[in-house]
C-alpha cells in the first residue's frame, strides 16, 4: 500500500478526486451522476488509448507527436472501410492497420533514418489532415450498430459498473489494455528493456539487446493503440467520420502522458480527470447553474492541459534517451 | 606453457580516412594482467570495443578460445566469456543496482521478471568477489567508485573468462584504487584473464604481468612489468624521454589574491555542497585543493568563477568584492578558470580553433573594432598559441571539437593564460590528458607562478596534486579540513583526511 502510494502519487490524488466527486453526484441523482461519469469516459477513453501510444514511444525513447495523424487516419480507414465493405470488423481491422502503418512509418523514419522525430511526427500530422479531407466523401454510414457488451457481476456494481462494464469493445478493452501495459512495462523482461533503451540505450547495447530492432518494434505495435483510439471515435462513439474528427486529442494524450508520468495506469487516471472536468462543466452549463457559453466550456480540456503541464513540470521525469536516436558503438 | 585465451592477429579499423588500429596482434594467457597503455588517440579503445564486439575489424582476425569467428555483437561476446567494463559506465541511472546487473540476461517465472532470484544472485556475486553493493539502491544515487562496482559485478555476473576494464581509476580515489588493483589480482588468481586500459604507469607496475604499448594505433611495444620501470613505460608510450618529475624552484608567496569567507554554495540540487570554506590563495603560490570527488571543490570553483550563485560568505579578489558578481565581470578582474568539463564549459567545439582561443576575449580592441572582428589578430594570436603549445591540427580553423582531449585541454589552458590572470584556477587540469601533455600543462602552471599569479588547483588525482601545490588544502564535506605545507606532505595522511578520518 505504501509502495503504491510512493509510486502513483498523482494517480491516487486522481482517483480519488474522481471517486469522491462521483458519489457527490450519486446523491444528488442516480441517473445524472451515470450520465455525468458515461460522458467522463467517453471522453477518456480515445484520451487514454493515444497516451499510450505516448508512454509506448518515448520509454523506448522515441517522441512520437504524430499521434494525432494516427488517430485521425485510423478513425477514417475504419468508418469507410466499414461503410464501404459493409462490414465493421473489416473497418475495425483497416483502423488497427492505419495506425500500425503510420507507427511503422514514424519507427523507420526515426530508427532507421534518424530524422528528427518532431518533424516526422509534424509530416503524420500534416499527411493526415490532408489525405482525410481530400478523400472524405459524405453521406455514408456504418452497416451496423456497434455492439455493447456486459461483463457478468462487475456490471452490476453500482455506479460504476453500468458506465465501465457494459460498453462498447473499445472501451472494455481500453481497461483491459491499461492494466496489462502497465504489468509488461514494470513487471516483464519486455518492460525492463523497453525502459533500458529510452533511458540508456548505450547500456542496453553493451547488454547485448538490440536497440533499433527493440525500437522498431515498440513504436510499429503502439500504433496498434493509436488504431483503436481512432476507430473508437469514428466507430464506437460516434458511428460517423468528420473531417477532424480527432480534434486534438492527440495532443491532449501528450499532456496527459506526461501529467500521468509515462505509467499507464496513472495516464489512465489523469485522462479520466480531464474526462470528469469536462462532463462537469457541460452539466453545470446544461443545468444553468452558471452561464458560460458553450465555445468557452469546449476550451476546458486545453486550458486544464495548460494548468496540468504547469504543475507537472519539473515533477515528473521524462526518459532520458527520449528523441534522441540510437547510433551502435557512439558514447 | 599456459593457455592462450585470446589472440589478435593482424587486427585493422579505420574510420572513414583515418587508421585507428594498424595491424595489432597480441596474445592473452589464462589468468593474466595485460595492461594496454598509450596516449589518449592511440587507438586503445577502438581496440577492446572490437574485442567486445561493438565495433567490427575491418581486416585481422580475433581468435578466443580458439574460435576464430567474427565476434558479431557484445551478446556474442559475452557468450563467449568476455565481460566488459566500459569508461563512461553502462549503467541506467533510474534503474536499480540488480536491474542493471541482469539487464539483458534477465531471469524470468513465466512472464515476470524474477527480480527476488536476481537479488540473491547479485547478494552472493558481491559477496565472493568482496565488491560490497546495496541491490535495491538506484545507480543515480550511488558515487561513482559504488556504480564501478555494479559495472564489474555487471561483468562478472555471466560467465567470464576475459575481463577487459577501459580506464577503470580515472574517476576513482586513491584507496578506491587500492581496492580495484586487489580485486584484479585476486580474479586473476582465480584463473581470469584481464585486460585494462589506463595511463597511469603506477597502476601498470603494480598489477600488470605484461604491458602492450600504442602510439598512432600499432603495438610499439610489449614488455613484462618485471622488466621495465615508470620512465622506461614513459618513454616508450610517449617515443621521447619524459620528465615525469615536475620541475619547479621555491615558491615565494606575495600578496592575498584570493580570499574566500565563510562560503556556502549549494548543488545542482539544493544541498549544501560549500558548507563554510575558507580559502586563501597568494601571489606567486599553487594551493592544490586535495579532496574526494564530490566533497564541495565543483561548487566552490564555479562559485568563484561567477558561475554558481554564492548562498552566503565572501569572494574578494585582492581587495574587490567579487560575490556574486558575472564570469565576464570576475574573468575582467583578472582570473583565469580551466574549467574541469572542457567539452561542456571549457570550449565551443563547433566553432574553430582559433575562435575558441579567444572565446571570453572576444570583444576586447585587440580583438575587435566597434563590434566588428578582426580576424587578422585573432588568427595571429591562434597562430601563435598552436605553436607555443604544441597543439596537434591540421590548421587553426579546424573545428575544436575534432581535436583529441589533450589538443583540446591545451587550447582551454593556452586561451585562459593569454590574459596573464592574476588569478589562475585549474580545475582537474590534465584529466583524460595523455603523458606528453601533462608534462607541458604542468610545466605552464609552474610557469604562470613563477610569473606572479595565483594558482588555485583542483584535481582528484593525488599524484598531481603533490608535485605541484606549494601549500595543500584538504576538503571535506564542503570545507577546509587540514593544510600542510606541499614539500613533503605524506600521501597516506592526505589520503585518510580526504575520506574523513579528522584528528
Amino acid at each position: 500500500m505504501e509502495r503504491l502510494w510512493e509510486k502513483n502519487r498523482v494517480a491516487v490524488i486522481l482517483s480519488a478526486v474522481v471517486i469522491v466527486g462521483m458519489y457527490v453526484f450519486w446523491f444528488m441523482g442516480k441517473a445524472r451522476a451515470e450520465s455525468m461519469l458515461t460522458s467522463a469516459w467517453g471522453f477518456a477513453v480515445p484520451l487514454i488509448l493515444a497516451a499510450l501510444v505516448g508512454v509506448v514511444g518515448e520509454r523506448s525513447g522515441v517522441v512520437n507527436i504524430g499521434i494525432e495523424g494516427q488517430m485521425l487516419i485510423s478513425a477514417f480507414a475504419a468508418f469507410f472501410g466499414a461503410a464501404l465493405t459493409g462490414s465493421l470488423i473489416i473497418g475495425v481491422l483497416l483502423g488497427l492497420g492505419a495506425g500500425m502503418l503510420l507507427g511503422g512509418f514514424l519507427a523507420w523514419t526515426a530508427v532507421k533514418l534518424r530524422t528528427d522525430q518532431i518533424i516526422a511526427g509534424v509530416v503524420i500530422n500534416i499527411a493526415a489532415t490532408g489525405i482525410t479531407s481530400f478523400f472524405y466523401k459524405q453521406g455514408q454510414t456504418l452497416p451496423g450498430v456497434f455492439p455493447r457488451w456486459e461483463i457478468p457481476l462487475l456490471k452490476d456494481l453500482p455506479l460504476v459498473g453500468k458506465v465501465f462494464f457494459a460498453n462498447g469493445p473499445f472501451a472494455l478493452a481500453t481497461i483491459l489494455i491499461v492494466i496489462v501495459l502497465n504489468y509488461l512495462l514494470f513487471r516483464t523482461r519486455w518492460g525492463l528493456r523497453t525502459r533500458a533503451i529510452g533511458e540508456y540505450p548505450q547500456a542496453a547495447d553493451t547488454a547485448g539487446i538490440d536497440v533499433i530492432r527493440m525500437r522498431l518494434v515498440n513504436v510499429t505495435l503502439a500504433g496498434l493503440l493509436a488504431g483503436a483510439a481512432g476507430a473508437f471515435l469514428s466507430m464506437e462513439a460516434s458511428s460517423t467520420f468528420e473531417r477532424g474528427i480527432t480534434a486534438d486529442r492527440g495532443f491532449l494524450a501528450l499532456a496527459i502522458m506526461i501529467f500521468g508520468a509515462w505509467k499507464p495506469l496513472q495516464a489512465a487516471a489523469a485522462a479520466l480527470f480531464f474526462g470528469f472536468a469536462q462532463a462537469i462543466a457541460s452539466q453545470l452549463q446544461a443545468d444553468k447553474v452558471v452561464d458560460i457559453p458553450q465555445q468557452l466550456i469546449n476550451t476546458l480540456p486545453y486550458v486544464l492541459t495548460l494548468i496540468v503541464l504547469a504543475v507537472a513540470a519539473g515533477r515528473v521525469r521524462a526518459p532520458a534517451a527520449e528523441g534522441v536516436p540510437f547510433v551502435k558503438g557512439q558514447g | 606453457m599456459s593457455e592462450v585465451l585470446l589472440e589478435l592477429d593482424g587486427v585493422t579499423k579505420w574510420f572513414g580516412p583515418v587508421k585507428a588500429n594498424t595491424d595489432i596482434s597480441m596474445k592473452v594467457n589464462r589468468g593474466e594482467i595485460i595492461a594496454l597503455l598509450g596516449e589518449n588517440g592511440a587507438g586503445k579503445s577502438t581496440l577492446v570495443k572490437q574485442i567486445f564486439g561493438l565495433i567490427t575489424p575491418d581486416s585481422g582476425t580475433i581468435t578466443v578460445k580458439g574460435d576464430p569467428t567474427r565476434i558479431k555483437d557484445p551478446r556474442d561476446a559475452i557468450g563467449r566469456g568476455i565481460g566488459m567494463v566500459h569508461q563512461h559506465f553502462q549503467l541506467v541511472p533510474v534503474m536499480t543496482v540488480t536491474e542493471n546487473i541482469i539487464l539483458g540476461f534477465e531471469p524470468v517465472k513465466g512472464l515476470n521478471l524474477d527480480l527476488d532470484s536476481a537479488r540473491t544472485m547479485v547478494v552472493e556475486a558481491s559477496d565472493r568477489y568482496g565488491l560490497e553493493v546495496d541491490p535495491d539502491a538506484a545507480i543515480e544515487d550511488l558515487p561513482v567508485g559504488t556504480q564501478q562496482r555494479v559495472e564489474i559485478l555487471k561483468a562478472l555476473s555471466k560467465k567470464v573468462d576475459l575481463l577487459i576494464l577501459d580506464e577503470p581509476t580515472a574517476v576513482l580515489t586513491p584507496q578506491e584504487t587500492d581496492e580495484l588493483l586487489g580485486v584484479m589480482k585476486a580474479l586473476a588468481a582465480d584463473g581470469t584473464s584481464i585486460v585494462f586500459i589506463t595511463h597511469k604507469l603506477r597502476e601498470v607496475l603494480a598489477v600488470a604481468d605484461r604491458v602492450y604499448v600504442l602510439r598512432q594505433g600499432r603495438v610499439v611495444g610489449e614488455v613484462a612489468t618485471k622488466d621495465t620501470d615508470q620512465a622506461g613505460l614513459a618513454t616508450m608510450m610517449v617515443g621521447r624521454a619524459v620528465v615525469l618529475q615536475v620541475d619547479k624552484d621555491e615558491a615565494t608567496p606575495a600578496d592575498e589574491v584570493l580570499s574566500v569567507r565563510d562560503l556556502v554554495v549549494q548543488d545542482d540540487r539544493k544541498l549544501p555542497a560549500v558548507n563554510g570554506m575558507n580559502l586563501t590563495v597568494r601571489a606567486g603560490e599553487i594551493v592544490g585543493l586535495a579532496g574526494v570527488e564530490g566533497n564541495g571543490q565543483r561548487e566552490l570553483v564555479e562559485a568563484i568563477a561567477g558561475m554558481r550563485k554564492v548562498v552566503s560568505g565572501s569572494v574578494h579578489l585582492g581587495t574587490e568584492d567579487v560575490t556574486g558578481k558575472s564570469p565576464h565581470h570576475i574573468h575582467a578582474a583578472g582570473v583565469g578558470h580551466v574549467p574541469e568539463d572542457r567539452e561542456k564549459h571549457g570550449l565551443v567545439g563547433g566553432y574553430s580553433i582559433a575562435d575558441n582561443l579567444v572565446l571570453n576575449r572576444f570583444d576586447e580592441p585587440e580583438f575587435a573594432n566597434r563590434g566588428v572582428r578582426n580576424f587578422g589578430a585573432i588568427d595571429a594570436n591562434a597562430e601563435a598559441y598552436v605553436k607555443e603549445f604544441d597543439i596537434r591540427t591540421s590548421g587553426i580553423h579546424a573545428t575544436a571539437g575534432s581535436l583529441s582531449g589533450g589538443n583540446k585541454q591545451k587550447v582551454v589552458v593556452a586561451r585562459e593564460m593569454s590574459a596573464e590572470p592574476r588569478l589562475l584556477i585549474a580545475a582537474q587540469p590534465t584529466r583524460g590528458v595523455d603523458v606528453g601533455s601533462i608534462e607541458f600543462i604542468h610545466s605552464r602552471i609552474v610557469d604562470a607562478r613563477d610569473k606572479g599569479a595565483a594558482v588555485l588547483l583542483v584535481s582528484a588525482e593525488l599524484d598531481e596534486i603533490l608535485s605541484l601545490s606549494d601549500r595543500i588544502v584538504v576538503v571535506h564535506g564542503g570545507h577546509a579540513v587540514a593544510e600542510m605545507p606541499g614539500a613533503g606532505a605524506n600521501r597516506q595522511e592526505i589520503g585518510r583526511l580526504m575520506a574523513g578520518g579528522g584528528h
